[in-house]
């Protein structure tokens, strides 16, 4: 925490606070598309954050994460929303949303933390898919989650008067809808970032690297390695509880195919991609490859027109192939992820197996 | 306070049909070095896996500091006050040395999540209160200078004292050591046994596993000797060296 106060680190801290601050206008003025897609960029640091916790941190892979993500979604959808005609205030909503999710984030982790590796993954997978198939026929006989048509007109972010749909004039400043989300979204995720960082370096972090490092051990020394680990499914649960609830009210609208695998394993991806267990790199993970996809969108037409003159290709193929194909390119030359914490670059290279004994 | 810390009754363990522990009835006292010897395969790691918990023994039990240990509970054992290092070290390779030894630290300490996100006074004292410790245990096992260094990457003697430093920052009342001298040289063996005879005098009791005759009869208070699973005799050195079984053990008479 010293080296904060250096003065090099502090002329740093002051250029990307400025850089945060003006990137909404700069990314604004190509249009608010880039401001939404900006903030979704900072939601998924959210989820991969969260994510990294029990990935990166404890070391169990979890492939059904994007369902905590539902539970705070819904969490929010119902309790602000003409559908049961509730409009609870954030400062209440979300907690309930992230104590609901870390709560099913134990009754996924209470059965299933005796399984490792592989049979976990497929255990948190089904749990996914389970909550997913719940949202979408939920609608009957009792109407709770309004089914595949998904819950519309849920209210957005409000702190008394001040809401954050719409444009206000603050401190002279015209802001459309998505730039104040995105100052709220970067206060939640600097927020989130500092949690995991205190996390990571805890005691319970160093819990949590030990059983990653070897399980026997970390028994040996007394950790209590199932309520450990549970702990890490709790707390990942929660943050993605609390970035469901933002989504779902940035977007005043929800349905379960927001909550697929496919998204479960982009998170995953970032996590992975990005750097496991290292915070820059995993936040670096969610960054590009949220705007990745995008910027192939607006790129794969215009490339294609001016290379042979008309569209040979379906641009949205063509868009998912070369984003897979960037995804195995990395993984091929940078197996550790992007931005890897130098201990973990080292690691992959003599992971040897050994027997107990 | 009974002078008694531990007694193992009638522990049985078997692995298919290889009985790796016949009902081994031993007890270790407040304060000594005890030594397990035996051939290999005789059970000694097995023996220490049953009671630290990580096998449950098919029979028997053990009784620790007065009350009945826990099968299956590694982490209540290390709870109890029973630490130990592992024939085959293991170590947590990606953290440094101090960080092994802040972890054994765990089962000590409090702070939980909350803390940890909040950073409040108690936390922030704890944490001090950790790494002194750990920095303590490292200049007590003399290996200090490399606290900074990746676990993997220290040399193998002093990774078996980087094994004892976390299992001593647990607090244990009965340390035991599985092979601590396996491939050491002559002087670092000499080294070891100053160690293991400091821990003993700070109070701690010591079980040892060890081949290396010459620095169990040197060390041990008492000594027990196993043989494909059965405890032959436990007494003091003078006597376990004399005893016929014992030479007949270990020539494979
Ligand atoms: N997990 C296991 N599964 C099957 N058999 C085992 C297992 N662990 C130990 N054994 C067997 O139990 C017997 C005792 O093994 P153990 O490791 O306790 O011996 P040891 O006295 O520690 O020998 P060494 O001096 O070689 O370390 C051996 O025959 C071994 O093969
Ligand atoms: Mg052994």
């Amino acid at each position: 925490m010293k080296n904060w106060l250096n003065p090099r680190s502090t002329v740093g801290i002051a250029l990307i606070a400025v850089a945060l601050i003006a990137l909404p206008f700069v990314v604004g003025a190509a249009g608010q598309a880039w401001v939404r897609i900006l903030n979704f960029a900072i939601l998924y640091v959210f989820l991969a954050l969260g994510l990294n916790i029990v990935v990166g941190f404890a070391g169990l892979l979890d492939l059904g994460y994007i369902a905590f993500y539902a539970v705070g979604a819904y969490t929010w959808a119902l309790l602000a929303s003409p559908h049961f005609g509730l409009h609870f205030p954030v400062w209440a909503i979300l907690p309930i949303g992230a104590v609901l999710a870390c709560f099913f984030g134990v009754l996924l982790g209470s059965p299933t933390l005796k399984l490792r590796g592989d049979y976990l993954a497929i255990v948190t997978l089904g749990f996914g898919e389970i909550v997913r198939i719940f949202m979408n026929n939920l609608n009957s006989p009792v109407n709770i989650t309004n089914g595949p048509q998904g819950i519309t007109l849920i209210d957005p972010v409000r702190f008394g008067d001040f809401s954050f749909t719409g444009t206000s004039q603050i401190l002279g400043l015209t802001l459309g809808g998505p730039q104040k989300y995105y100052f709220l979204l970067v206060a939640l995720a600097i927020l989130v970032i500092v949690i995991n960082v205190r996390l990571q370096h805890s005691r319970i972090g160093r819990a949590w690297q030990a059983i990653r490092e070897d399980e026997i051990a970390a028994k040996a020394v007394g950790i209590n390695t199932r309520n450990v680990k549970l702990l890490a499914f709790a707390m990942g649960a929660s943050f993605g509880g609390i970035a469901g609830g933002i989504f779902a009210a940035m977007q005043g609208f929800v349905s379960p195919e927001s909550f697929s695998l496919i998204e479960s394993i982009m998170v995953l991806a970032m996590v992975v991609l990005g750097g496991m267990g290292h915070i820059p790199g995993v936040i670096l993970g969610a960054v590009l490859l949220t705007f990745l996809p995008e910027a192939l969108r607006y790129a794969v037409t215009p490339v294609q027109m001016a290379l042979f003159g008309k569209i040979l290709i379906d641009p949205e193929s063509l868009r998912m192939l070369i984003f897979g194909l960037a995804l195995v390119l990395v993984m091929r030359f940078k197996p550790a992820g992007l931005w890897p914490s130098p201990e973990r670059s080292r690691e992959l290279g003599d992971k040897v197996a050994e027997g107990a004994k | 306070m009974s002078d008694i810390l531990l007694e193992a009754k009638a522990v049985a363990k078997h692995f298919g049909g290889v009985k790796a522990l016949r009902d081994v009835s031993l007890t270790i006292r407040r304060g000594e070095v005890y030594g397990l010897i035996g051939p290999n395969g005789a059970g000694k790691t097995t023996f220490f896996n049953c009671m630290t918990g990580l096998y449950i023994p098919d029979g028997g039990g053990f009784v620790f500091d007065g009350l009945a240990l826990q099968a299956d509970a590694p982490h209540q054992a290390a709870e109890r006050g029973i630490a130990r290092t592992f024939q085959n070290i293991r170590l947590f390779g990606n953290m440094t040395a101090i960080e092994n030894v802040m972890v054994g630290r765990h089962v000590r300490t409090k702070a939980g999540v909350f803390g940890a996100m909040l950073m409040n006074r108690r936390t922030r004292d704890e944490e001090a209160a950790i790494r002194q410790r750990a920095l303590e245990l490292l200049h007590y096992v003399d290996i200090a200078d490399r606290a900074d260094d990746l676990a993997k990457n220290l040399s193998y003697g002093d990774q078996r004292r980087l094994e004892i430093a976390r299992a001593l920052a647990t607090e244990p009342k009965l340390l035991c050591l599985d092979e601590p001298a396996a491939g050491m040289n002559a002087t670092e063996t000499e080294e070891l046994r100053v160690l293991i005879e400091g821990i003993r005098n700070d109070g701690t009791t010591v079980l040892l596993i060890e081949h290396d005759v010459k620095l169990v009869m040197g060390l041990c208070d008492r000594v027990a000797v196993l043989d494909y699973g059965s405890l032959v005799i436990e007494d003091v050195p003078a006597v376990v060296q004399k005893d016929q079984r014992v030479i007949e053990a270990y020539l494979g008479a």
